[in-house]
């Protein structure tokens, strides 16, 4: 966190000095452990199984905070008696279907419950990444749920979990993780100790955590622990994300995503969504409990904002111009496709794949047979530069008078160029001002869109082709201004917000939208930031003058809540847990929610309301069940839906690892998304042969010192010189052992590539014992390309392409790797090394890793080296 | 762990240092500073030599002293002003005179010493001029003129001579520092070994005799202030090892030659100018030895880390007691 | 009338260099104990200033690529990987398999390694032997009774390990020497007790670089001007915070009057030392220190010179009086046996 979110590491500093105790969890000792309390090594990708380590030490000691357990989350629902656990079946669950790699969700439901919760196949869903949707609230599940509170039910989900976690010892973190039984006891202890009804815990990680083969159920497995602590919902608890820029929050709730529109609404699929009664309804799951209930509402308000006076009742308010999705349109599938020339022209902005996107060479190669691409950037970066710049000119894999691809670089405002906001990770927007004029040509991507789409419409004004209306019907009309004729950003801020057509109102609260058409929002979730007219976002109130809170500082979605599912901070008869802990209460004497922040939870709704047996939507959610975008309002400790690799976290081995899992004979996630193309050539593993060619793990990550990819750092001294060379950190034994010496040069082999990087010997990167044996990690950082002042190569040119199933990230935070000393060579025989490697390690013709290896036997009986 | 190979003559030390990189920056100075301790003493005894012959009747050395006070002056200014990083704003010595400045003190000393140096050196023209006019009349007042400009410039040749001392010593560089008692003697006797030398060279071999006794003096002055340099602890090092410690040696070496040579050569012309040379050539030594060293101990942590720890201890056990 | 103490021993400054009335002395308090090394400090000064760039080489000193304070580096942020000193409550490889630590060896590389800074003569590269035993920490200086930190804990291998990271910047001293020996009076004292260099006067002599105690001072190539922090003096005159205060995110850097820092510093060790970090100490906090205690001043967790700090320094001027007084007797001497020489018997 140092490293990578200097800034707010601010606010654990001031924890510690007010006693706070800091753990940290990392493959290499950085900033951040400097800083810290405690120093934990872990071998790269077992982060769950150290977690899961922690689940059974709570759960085999009862330390759970079992009031808050009992109550507000899933732990006494019964399950049904169908669902099998990893425990029984080598690391699957029950439901797996080996012809496609997906499980039946069925089995996995709660007792009582009808199977067919899910809408659609959970090959379907992994094709569009389903799993996003639910950044905002739960899968579906029926409200009414079989219970048992005293958690002795075999079947309940308290039991199952601790069946399920059972085997995560500390023996076992030790031998998965490499961390010494001592060290994991002392962080177990911290984090139960600190947790209950005065003290709270915090588990922060950053988006390394989520690029991994299971990263959806690395977050899973904290956010589990942090329920069976009661450390959600309250004020010093929570899991929180950092990002990996200053808006990613924000480009997922107005999403720059193929599957997603504002507010978490899914992008519509062409087959199962053919009329907005059906896009809808795949929504809001009539009947079902929660807010999701008025998913008819957001889409009307999203389509009314898109579609203005054109969309109407009788037009299903111009649902019919809806893009539709036919399948995986993600970013590694669309770069496939370039290279199989199906895709032909391609925009990037702001970002930079060239260099910071997994497997490089594919990145590079797709670009390179494109009819056209446009980069706007702010610096010319690798991705505009990669025909003429790109290693693979040496190769002879691009050549520049060949290449097809016309690129068009537009020279791009910076974030101090241009206003607007950024949101931040716990949902703050912010305002930021234009401090000077873009120079030159660059000029705003609001401006970019609003001008690109006013000439494409001019172009279009005479068209009479059907297929023209849904731009030519556009709502287009912002205001501009200045002399580049820059379009408002507040404009385009108060219609985010929404507002009443008639009067032209702003909206103070999403609860004020309606499904007629007679209010137009484009992001229900952020309605309230321009509430009377005023850019809430932009509110500057020194913290020092207002509540620890601070709800005068920006504007936090929803409804400037700072804590989302606050009602947990109360007991189930809405008192505060403890006075120290009070955040947000009932007022019996006004009959009322009331606290520090807003309440999360209809301001009126009893501690004591229990819904009727047939409510639905908000009126299904009981007066103490504080997680009310979830069906049954319960925090899920299990996901009887939802989740596509398990109801439960599962340790399994990344792609590429050097061990055989020692959990289960499972060897990796079952289920994660595999692209079987022929560049995409992934290391062997056991309990595959020749896994020993790439005995190293590897890891990427930032440095304080650059940004992502280099765009806006190696390109400008001041930052450039502070880190101005590709290195590699290598153990003083991994060192001795390779031959390598500090400040020399070494190159690391996948199947996919070479890179050669200085050597920086440290103990900050330490051998871990695994399994019995001495696993060896290196660390590189990823920010360095072909431009800028300062180069070198690539870091993610290293890494395969294979994804979460969820939500489609890719695993590239962990893989396997020769390190060998010295420069790696040029031309025709850098790739003659590479064939090498994938010849040694019997990949000449592509093999892909099995999905599943429940049949091969456990690594500790029979894999005697 | 090898000490990258180097032979050290002497035990390290044990200090801790941050990757060996210097505490202090090493002076910018160039070899011009070296090359103006040398030209400014050679100046100094110059105009001293040139006083004191005009004094005793020895017009041939009052001519060779005068033009070598005025010869190095002007070396001098020449190396000061090439040695700036802004040489054009060399006039910006002049806004100040500070006396906690060695430099400003040594700007003014110069000042006042190089156009009374000149006009000294200019009046042994005189004798060239003709004898009637205007040209006439300056031919008659240039030697009064130049006689006291000569004892004006011999009043401040010590100074210029000896404030060079203060000028390195008034510095963070160890080894210069810790030298401030011996610096000035060094400098003084080595700006009289040179001067002489000169003389013994150019000046008439019968007017040569004080020469001698001066030598002798020089000699006296720079060993006996100067043998405290070997003697100041760790920061002496630089001055008995490495390239700084055998310019400092072959600078006494071909001072103890050249007093030795002086006093035998009596009227032999070669004798005299083998003294000569060898006194100048001493100096050269010396200047750049201590200048050498003193870059030497700053750009080593050593020099500045142990006896500042030393220091510390001493006072901890003071302390104490 | 010169004050008592005008080269050395505790002092205001500001008064002392003239001003009537002047505001509170201001000053850097920087504590280590929180620092992150993120290098905002390094940025901020630079972006603030139209600092250069200070070079493009990889050092191999840990993190560190400034290297060290230089004209074209104001702030430099250093990183000292060692075997961690006693009073740390967790080690941080406890229980991993040992190997030997090659710090020192690493350490010797990256010593040999320099860089154009953009400044004269450039940074120096450092010296191996003395590289090599800074990560193995600070080695007994025969100080009686005193143990240094890290001593002992070199034989068990990996157990103990620590990554110090320090903010340095000029000291901003009491007494400084700079300003001391500037000939042409570019160097100044300002009515905030801070030293400055105008720009527009140095015509880079060089002497303020050689008298500085602490190596910070510095010379610009192609400029040959001399350079170093300016405490941000334009914007404390509108009452602005430095930049690399401003930009510190953890309070690392704190700007503000000197006495009140000092307070809020000897609070802090106090504090440090309760929570078991005895090896907390300050750093150029006390008037009565060799410079009259810095303006600039530190929170150090090793000796200083672990950090590249002089653990001693004094003001070199502290000597002038006696330097002078020397240099006249010489100077005498030299008169007087010229006089004999000439006044000798003529042969």
């Amino acid at each position: 966190m140092a490293e990578a979110h200097p800034v707010g590491f601010q606010w654990v500093m001031e924890a510690k000095r007010r006693g706070a105790k800091v753990f940290h969890v990392d493959p290499r000792f950085t900033r951040t452990s400097a800083l810290a309390d405690s120093y934990l090594a872990i071998r790269a990708g077992t982060d769950i199984a150290l977690l899961g380590g922690v689940v059974r030490y709570i759960l085999d000691n009862e330390l759970d905070f079992r009031e808050y357990v009992v109550a507000y989350t899933n732990a006494a629902t019964i399950v049904t008696e169908e669902y099998a656990d990893t425990e029984d079946m080598h690391g699957l669950f029950s439901g797996f279907n080996d012809d496609n790699a997906t499980y039946d969700q069925a089995s996995w439901r709660y007792e009582g419950h009808s199977q067919n919760q899910t809408t659609r196949d959970s090959e379907t869903q992994r094709e569009t990444a389903a799993g996003l949707e639910n950044e905002s609230h739960g899968a579906p599940v029926g409200g009414e749920t079989e219970r048992d509170e005293t958690l002795q039910h075999p079947r309940c989900v308290y039991q199952i979990l601790k069946r399920h976690f059972a085997r995560y010892t500390p023996e076992m973190v030790e031998r998965v993780c490499g961390i010494p039984q001592e060290k994991f006891l002392e962080l177990a202890q911290a984090w139960t100790e600190n947790s209950g009804r005065d003290r709270t815990g915090m588990l922060v990680y950053s988006v390394g955590w989520t690029q991994h083969s299971v990263g959806v159920q690395y977050i899973r497995t904290g956010a589990i622990i942090q329920l069976l602590l009661g450390n959600v919902g309250r004020p010093g608890g929570g899991v929180m994300a950092l990002r990996g820029h200053a808006s990613i929050q924000g480009s997922t709730d107005i999403p720059t995503l193929f599957n997603l529109l504002p507010g978490y609404l899914p992008m519509p699929h062409h087959a199962n969504h053919p009329t907005l009664d059906a896009w809808v309804d795949s929504i809001a799951h009539p009947g079902q409990k929660g807010f999701w209930g008025n998913a008819r509402t957001y889409g009307v308000n999203l389509l009314k904002a898109y579609w203005g006076d054109a969309a109407t009742a009788d037009n299903d308010y111009c649902y019919g111009y809806m893009p539709r999705m036919t399948g995986d349109h993600g970013t590694y599938q669309q770069v496939l496709d370039m290279i199989d020339g199906k895709i032909k022209g391609y925009f990037l902005l702001g970002q930079n794949p060239a260099v910071g996107s997994a497997h490089g060479r594919a990145q590079r190669l797709g670009m390179a047979n494109l009819d056209w691409l446009v980069v706007r950037d702010l610096f010319m970066i690798e991705s505009a530069t990669f025909w003429q710049n790109a290693p693979e000119i040496e190769t002879g894999e691009i050549a520049p008078e060949r290449c097809r691809t016309e690129v068009f670089f537009l020279p791009a405002a910076s974030h101090v160029e241009k206003e607007g906001t950024f949101t931040q990770t716990q949902r703050l927007l912010q305002w930021r001002e234009k401090a000077v004029e873009p120079p030159g040509d660059a000029r705003s991507e609001l401006w970019f869109f609003y001008h690109l789409g006013r000439i494409i419409r001019e172009r279009l004004a005479a068209s009479t082709k059907p297929r023209d209306r849904a731009l030519l019907d556009l709502a287009w009309d912002y205001p501009t201004h200045g002399p580049n004729v820059e379009p408002s950003a507040e404009a385009v801020l108060r219609e985010i917000n929404g507002y009443d057509v008639a009067t032209g109102r702003p909206l103070a609260s999403f609860t004020e939208m309606k499904d007629d058409g007679s209010t137009v929002g484009g992001c229900w979730i952020y309605t309230g930031v321009y509430a009377d007219g005023v850019n809430q976002a932009a509110r500057r109130k020194p913290g020092s003058e207002q509540s620890l809170v601070a709800p005068e500082w920006g504007w936090a979605w929803p409804a400037n809540r700072r804590i989302l599912y606050n009602r947990a901070s109360a007991d189930p008869d809405g008192n505060p847990w403890s006075e120290r802990k009070r955040y947000v209460w009932w007022d019996a004497d006004k009959s009322e929610w009331t606290g520090y922040d807003v309440p999360d939870f209809e301001k009126t709704k009893p501690p004591s309301y229990r819904p009727e047996r047939d409510a639905s939507g908000v009126a299904g959610i009981a007066g103490d069940d504080p997680f009310i975008l979830q069906g049954d309002g319960k925090g899920w400790l299990y996901a009887p839906t939802g989740v596509l690799d398990g109801p439960m976290p599962t340790h399994y081995e990344p792609v590429e690892s050097p061990v055989r899992n020692p959990l289960y004979r499972q060897q990796a996630n079952p289920t994660r998304k595999v692209y079987t193309h022929p560049i995409n050539t992934l290391n062997p593993s056991p309990p595959q042969e020749h896994s020993q060619v790439f005995p190293y793990v590897f890891t990427v990550s930032r440095l304080t010192e650059h940004h992502t990819a280099g765009g806006m750092s190696r390109t400008v001294s001041p930052l450039a010189e502070l880190q101005p060379e590709m290195f590699v950190e290598v153990s003083p034994e991994l060192a001795a052992l390779r031959g390598l010496s500090h400040l020399g040069w070494a190159h690391l082999v996948t199947s996919r590539a070479a890179v050669e990087a200085k050597v920086l010997v440290t103990d900050r990167v330490t051998p871990l014992r695994v399994d019995g044996r001495i696993i060896h990690q290196v660390w590189l950082p990823y920010h360095f390309g072909y431009e800028g002042l300062v180069t070198g190569d690539s870091a993610n040119d290293l890494f395969g392409i294979t994804l979460d199933p969820n939500v489609l990230i890719q695993e590239s935070k962990v893989g396997t790797c020769d390190v060998r000393p010295g420069r790696r060579p040029r031309g025709q025989d850098l790739v003659d090394l590479v064939v090498d490697y994938r010849r040694r390690s019997g990949n000449l013709v592509h093999r892909y890793p099995p999905m599943v290896t429940t049949d091969v036997a456990d690594t500790s009986s029979d894999q005697e080296a | 762990m090898t000490r990258g190979g180097e032979q050290l003559t002497v035990p390290p030390a044990d200090f801790a240092s941050y990757y060996g990189r210097p505490v202090l920056k090493p002076p910018v100075w160039k070899y011009d500073i070296a090359g103006y301790l040398f030209t400014g003493g050679l100046a100094a005894g110059g105009a001293l030599i040139g006083a004191g012959a005009q004094l005793t009747g020895r017009p041939g050395l009052r001519m060779v002293g005068r033009w070598t006070a005025l010869g190095g002056v002007a070396a001098s200014t020449y190396l000061l002003v090439h040695d700036l990083g802004r040489p054009t704003r060399f006039h910006h010595m002049l806004r100040v005179a500070k006396v906690t400045s060695p430099m400003s003190v040594g700007t003014w000393i110069l000042a006042a010493f190089g156009p009374l140096a000149g006009v000294a050196a200019v009046a042994e023209l005189a004798p060239l001029l003709p004898q009637h006019g205007v040209l006439g009349l300056a031919r008659r007042i240039a030697p009064p003129i130049g006689t006291v400009a000569g004892l004006a410039a011999a009043a401040t040749a010590p100074a210029l001579a000896t404030y060079t001392g203060v000028l390195l010593a008034d510095t963070a560089v160890p080894s210069w520092h810790d030298a401030y008692p011996s610096l000035p003697f060094v400098f003084a006797g080595s700006a009289l070994a040179a001067a002489s030398g000169v003389g013994l060279i150019a000046a008439p071999a019968a007017e040569t005799a004080p020469l001698r006794r001066l030598a002798l003096a020089a000699a006296a002055i720079e060993l006996g202030g100067g043998h405290r340099l070997e003697r100041q602890g760790l920061t002496s090092e630089p001055y008995t090892h490495g390239r700084s410690g055998r310019l400092v040696k072959a600078g006494r070496a071909l001072l103890a030659v050249g007093v030795a040579t002086a006093l035998v050569s009596r009227r032999s012309r070669v004798l005299s100018a083998i003294s000569g040379a060898a006194l100048v050539a001493s100096s050269v030594a010396t200047r750049f030895g201590v200048f050498e060293a003193g870059r030497v101990s700053a750009r080593d942590p050593k020099y500045t880390v142990v006896p500042q720890r030393e220091r510390l201890a001493e006072k901890q056990s003071a302390t104490r007691l | 009338m010169p004050h008592a103490n005008a080269l050395y021993g505790p002092l205001d400054p500001a008064p002392d260099a003239g001003y009537e009335d002047p505001p509170p002395r201001m000053g850097f308090f920087t504590d280590t104990s929180v620092c992150i090394g993120c290098k905002a400090c390094e940025v901020a000064c630079k972006e603030w200033n139209g600092v250069p760039e200070s070079g493009l080489d990889l050092l191999g000193m840990s993190y560190d690529n400034t290297g060290a304070l230089t004209a074209n580096s104001w702030r430099h942020v250093a990183f000292v990987e060692q075997p961690r000193s006693a009073g740390w409550a967790t080690p941080a490889f406890a229980g991993d398999p040992d190997g030997p630590a090659i710090s020192p060896v690493t350490a010797a590389a990256g010593a040999r390694t320099s860089t154009d800074t953009g400044t004269d003569p450039g940074l120096e590269t450092g010296s191996p032997a003395a590289a090599a035993r800074m990560s193995g920490g600070p080695e007994f200086l025969g100080m009686p009774g005193v143990q240094p930190p890290g001593r002992g804990s070199g034989a068990e291998g990996r157990t103990d390990f620590r990554w110090l990271m320090m903010s340095d910047v000029c000291k901003h001293c009491t007494h400084a020497a700079c300003l001391d020996v500037c000939p042409t009076g570019s160097l100044f004292r300002t009515e905030f007790g801070t030293v400055v260099v105008q720009e527009d006067i140095c015509n880079g002599c060089g002497y303020c670089i050689s008298a500085c105690p602490y190596g910070v001072i510095d010379q610009r190539k192609d400029d040959g001007r001399a350079w170093k922090c300016t405490l941000c003096y334009d914007r404390l005159g509108v009452g602005m915070t430095p930049a690399c205060a401003q930009a510190c995110p953890t309070e690392s850097i704190q700007y503000g009057e000197l006495d009140e820092l000092r307070e809020r510093a000897a609070a802090r060790v106090a504090k440090l030392h309760e929570r078991g970090v005895p090896e907390a100490r300050l750093y150029g906090h006390d008037p009565n220190d060799g410079v009259g205690g810095d303006g600039a001043f530190f929170l150090l967790l090793d000796e200083p010179e672990v950090y590249g700090l002089p653990p001693d320094p004094i003001v070199t001027t502290r000597d002038l009086p006696a330097m002078w007084k020397r240099a006249g007797l010489a100077a005498m001497t030299m008169a007087v046996a010229t006089a004999v020489a000439f006044l000798g018997r003529r042969r």
